[in-house]
């Protein structure tokens, strides 16, 4: 009896839960790094998954968990900001590759968007599930905007994305063996454009310049998928 | 360190407000990446207040999605019923949205790395 009532008032505290996604962070991040960072065991996959193994175990509905973990959520903002800086330092090789970068990033966005819808169409999947879809290569916060405006289940599309972004990193290395995709800025750009900011994140790793031009594609993958989805969609006969 | 934390948040509400104020469907974090670029564009360097939180929050943006990936327990349903179209035309579009665009940046570069070096000779 008492040990529930420590239990319930400490999962009310948002803190508690703030520490919880820091540490299981933590811990996923040396797994990873034991299992010699295989991106099987993606440090945010991990995390995940022993989040929400523990809220399920504790029966802590994720509204709950949120009201901690909200202060980290609301860091993407600023982080998303923070990535003019890499594109900054990065500006020279990047002005040069002005022309290509477009045609690269406009193709890059229509191949996402279709692809995914014309698979789903292929597997039967409902308009509604189609549509949550659609945004699946655009970092969340974008995709949640899109998700809303062509009515699909912003929540839905969020964790899609997500996921999107860490099949990117899955998949990343074996489609750059198979293409001998070696250098830093296409292997950087093509994981900002399909794997948004796990790719950014993925790509960081490797090198701050791999880093400043996934960021890049990012950035304009974002921009350009507000812009073409919706019609994209109409055009799949959806929304 | 405050300082660049604050001129970070000030772009993204400036991002934000002009996006309402224009109507435009650019998220205002996107937005105020951009105006953050033109200001250090015109400014010409990184102010080292600003290098500080902005290197360590790029360091460590995949901890930012833990919580919103977290959020997916609430379509475990929806997940469970439709995992195969799910997962068919993510891994799917996403191979061949890598493939493609990775293919083909590095096409336009070698292209223009030849055209130098025949620029040169």
């Amino acid at each position: 009896m008492e040990l529930t009532s420590f239990w319930v008032y400490f999962n009310a505290r948002p803190l508690f839960w703030m520490v919880i996604t820091l540490a299981a962070y933590l811990l996923a991040s040396a797994l990873n790094r034991k299992a010699g960072g295989t991106a099987l065991l993606h440090p945010v996959l991990v995390a995940m998954l022993m989040i929400i193994a523990l809220l399920t175990l504790s029966n802590t509905s994720y509204n709950t968990y949120f009201e901690g973990a909200q202060f980290i959520h609301f860091l993407l903002g600023p982080a998303t900001v923070a990535l003019a800086v890499p594109l900054f330092d990065h500006r020279a090789r990047i002005r040069q590759m002005v022309v290509p970068i477009m045609l690269v990033c406009l193709s890059g966005s229509l191949t996402a968007v279709v692809t995914t819808l014309w698979i789903g169409q292929l597997f039967g999947g409902s308009d509604k599930l189609l549509l949550s879809l659609a945004p699946k290569s655009v970092t969340s916060p974008i995709a949640i905007g899109i998700s809303e405006q062509i009515g699909g289940f912003p929540s839905l599309s969020a964790g899609l994305a997500l996921t999107t972004g860490m099949i990117g990193c899955l998949l990343a290395p074996l489609v750059f063996r198979l293409l001998k995709i070696h250098s830093d800025t296409s292997s950087g750009f093509a994981l900002g454009m399909a794997a948004h900011g796990f790719g950014t994140a993925y790509a960081m790793q490797r090198s701050t310049l791999a880093g400043a031009f996934a960021g890049l594609a990012m950035g304009l993958t974002g921009v350009f998928s507000s812009i073409l989805i919706p019609q994209i969609v109409k055009l799949f006969g959806l929304g | 360190m405050v300082q660049g934390f604050l001129i970070l948040l000030v772009c993204q509400l400036a991002g934000e407000w002009l996006m309402v104020w224009f109507g435009w469907p650019i998220p205002g974090p996107v937005a105020g990446m951009l105006l953050l670029l033109a200001g250090l564009l015109a400014v010409g360097r990184v102010p080292d207040s600003l290098r500080l939180p902005a290197e360590g929050l790029v360091r460590h943006l995949s901890l930012l999605f833990v919580p919103a990936g977290v959020g997916l327990m609430l379509f475990a349903d929806t997940l469970a019923q439709h995992w195969l179209t799910i997962l068919a035309s993510l891994i799917l579009s996403t191979f061949l949205t890598l493939a493609l665009t990775g293919w083909m940046l590095q096409a336009f570069e070698k292209r223009q790395q030849k055209g130098r070096s025949k620029a040169w000779n």
